[in-house]
């Protein structure tokens, strides 16, 4: 409330221009417009139907993989190189090339979010796996379980904390990659072409409106992955 | 009590012969080790940090394959379909996502056998029955490996391994677990090879202690420890147990380690 106050103080004594700094009123307005003109919702909903499946499909890839990189260490040899060195090339300069491989504007995007959850997921499986302790793995091979009842009973919930954690920057990021995604391809559809239009029309309380409702959707994505967490982590709560 | 000397074949449980270990960076941990164990008997093994005890121990429990040498259960083949063991370490390493109950339960789980009743008198037997529903960072240490212990039992393995299952307790706790160990033993017919950096506690618990040396390690005391059972704390004050203990350490001193 006070950085309202501050915000809407700053706009009125610097007497800045609405399209260089609109006040929270001016914003709230924007917004209601957005708001009942049904706009706001349908472009929401489109970049949704974006960060979702993107979260979905790089947690679905990333976990095997990082599962795989996790137990075998030839795997990790050959493949870690490429992956390190695939990390380096910013996701916003490979996006284009996206665009042009995948004809799909719709897939196109996703694909942009599945590449930009894809990493911290991988990396937090494997971190994950790697602090299941070895004398673990000896009880378990003691009582001479099978390669599943090891996965099912230790490395799964043992690696779960970090993995969560993983997917929690994920949940964040995954936004990030439907907007990447959403900017260079932007067909008429979605958050990132809304925010396109608003700043070529110099609506710049559209874009905060925008900007407002993309952290909403991201702390959603964050909590409901939080949500997860707290039942599936139940164990943690008890003191 | 029974020596090795007076073992004959069929009253030995498990028997090691010629084991040899090196590890795949080129060291050797232990050499040329044989032993057998009775059944139902109680063998502790001491001897100096990094002489390769625990290796042993892995060994005896078909945890490690031994470089040469081998090690056979009864007259099973030597660890063809090994059955499980019980295995204990320093930390209680019990999984913190389940309850000190559903963490006895894993080694039943693991065979697919569903026996609560069983569960719940090995909860009783080490005393927890009151905490069957907490979770490990409720229990104090002591009663964390208490709960390690009846999860080890719980199958009903033959060979119970101990890798310096008091360690990391207080003196006090570590006393009192070891009286507490000495009496599930007698309840349950299992065949226990304890490692200890405890040459009291080897003498106060074990039938038999083995004395391990060098590097690599080798065995190179066997000291059978004929004192009275039910023994108790105030066994210590005797002489009998004293001279027990001076044999075992200079034994271990000898060795120049």
């Amino acid at each position: 409330m006070l950085l309202l106050a501050l915000w809407q103080v700053l706009t009125v004594v610097g007497g800045y221009d609405r399209f260089i700094l609109p006040g929270p009123l001016d914003v709230w307005e924007q917004f209601s417009i957005v708001a009942t003109d049904g706009r706001l919702l349908r472009h929401s909903l489109v970049t949704i139907s974006e960060v979702i499946p993107g979260l979905l499909i790089g947690f679905l890839v990333a976990t095997p993989l990082g599962y795989l990189l996790a137990r075998s260490p030839l795997a990790e040899r050959l493949l870690s190189p490429y992956l390190i060195a695939s990390q380096a090339i910013p996701v916003i300069a490979i996006a284009p090339l996206l665009t042009i491989w995948v004809r799909s504007t719709y897939w196109s995007r996703v694909l942009v979010a599945v590449l930009v959850v894809f990493f911290p997921i991988l990396i937090n499986v494997i971190a994950g796996l790697r602090s299941v302790p070895s004398e673990l793995y000896e009880l378990m091979q003691s009582l001479r379980a099978t390669r599943w009842q090891i996965f099912r009973q230790l490395e799964a919930p043992a690696a779960m904390p970090i993995l969560l954690a993983g997917l929690k920057v994920g949940a964040t990021l995954s936004v990030i990659g439907a907007l990447v995604g959403e900017f260079v391809q932007p067909k008429s559809q979605g958050l990132g072409f809304l925010l396109v239009t608003a700043r070529y029309q110099f609506k710049t309380d559209l874009v905060f409106v925008v900007l407002l409702t993309l952290s909403a959707i991201a702390l959603s994505m964050y909590g409901l992955v939080a949500l997860a967490e707290r039942w599936l982590l139940r164990w943690k709560r008890a003191t | 009590m029974t020596s090795l000397a007076t073992q004959t074949r069929d009253t030995t449980f498990l028997c090691a012969e010629g084991v040899s270990h090196v590890y795949p960076d080129g060291v050797q941990a232990i050499a040329d080790v044989s032993l057998s164990l009775a059944p139902g008997s109680f063998t502790a093994l001491v001897g100096p940090s990094g002489v390769g005890k625990s290796t042993l121990l892995r060994i005896l429990g078909g945890l490690l394959k031994p470089s040469s040498g081998a090690v056979s259960l009864r007259s099973s083949p030597p660890h063809l379909s090994p059955d499980p063991v019980g295995i204990v370490f320093q930390r209680d390493n019990l999984m913190p996502w389940r309850t000190a109950y559903d963490n006895v339960c894993l080694p039943l789980e693991v065979q697919g056998v569903r026996a609560p009743e069983r569960v719940q008198s090995l909860l009783e037997l080490v005393g927890l029955d009151g905490f069957a529903h907490s979770y490990p960072s409720q229990l104090s240490g002591g009663m964390a490996q208490r709960v390690a212990l009846a999860r080890a039992l719980v199958h009903r393995p033959e060979l119970l391994l101990l890798d310096e299952p008091f360690g990391a307790l207080d003196a006090l706790t570590r006393e009192r677990m070891g009286q507490e160990l000495m009496r599930i033993w007698h309840a349950m017919p299992v065949t226990v090879f304890m490692v200890t950096h405890s040459i009291t506690e080897a003498v106060r618990l074990a039938d038999e202690v083995l004395v391990m040396t060098g590097y690599p390690g080798r065995i190179t005391e066997h000291v059978v420890v004929n004192l009275p059972r039910p023994r108790e704390l105030s066994l210590e004050a005797t002489t009998a147990f004293q001279k027990l203990v001076m044999d075992i350490r200079a034994a271990i001193e000898e060795a120049g380690v």
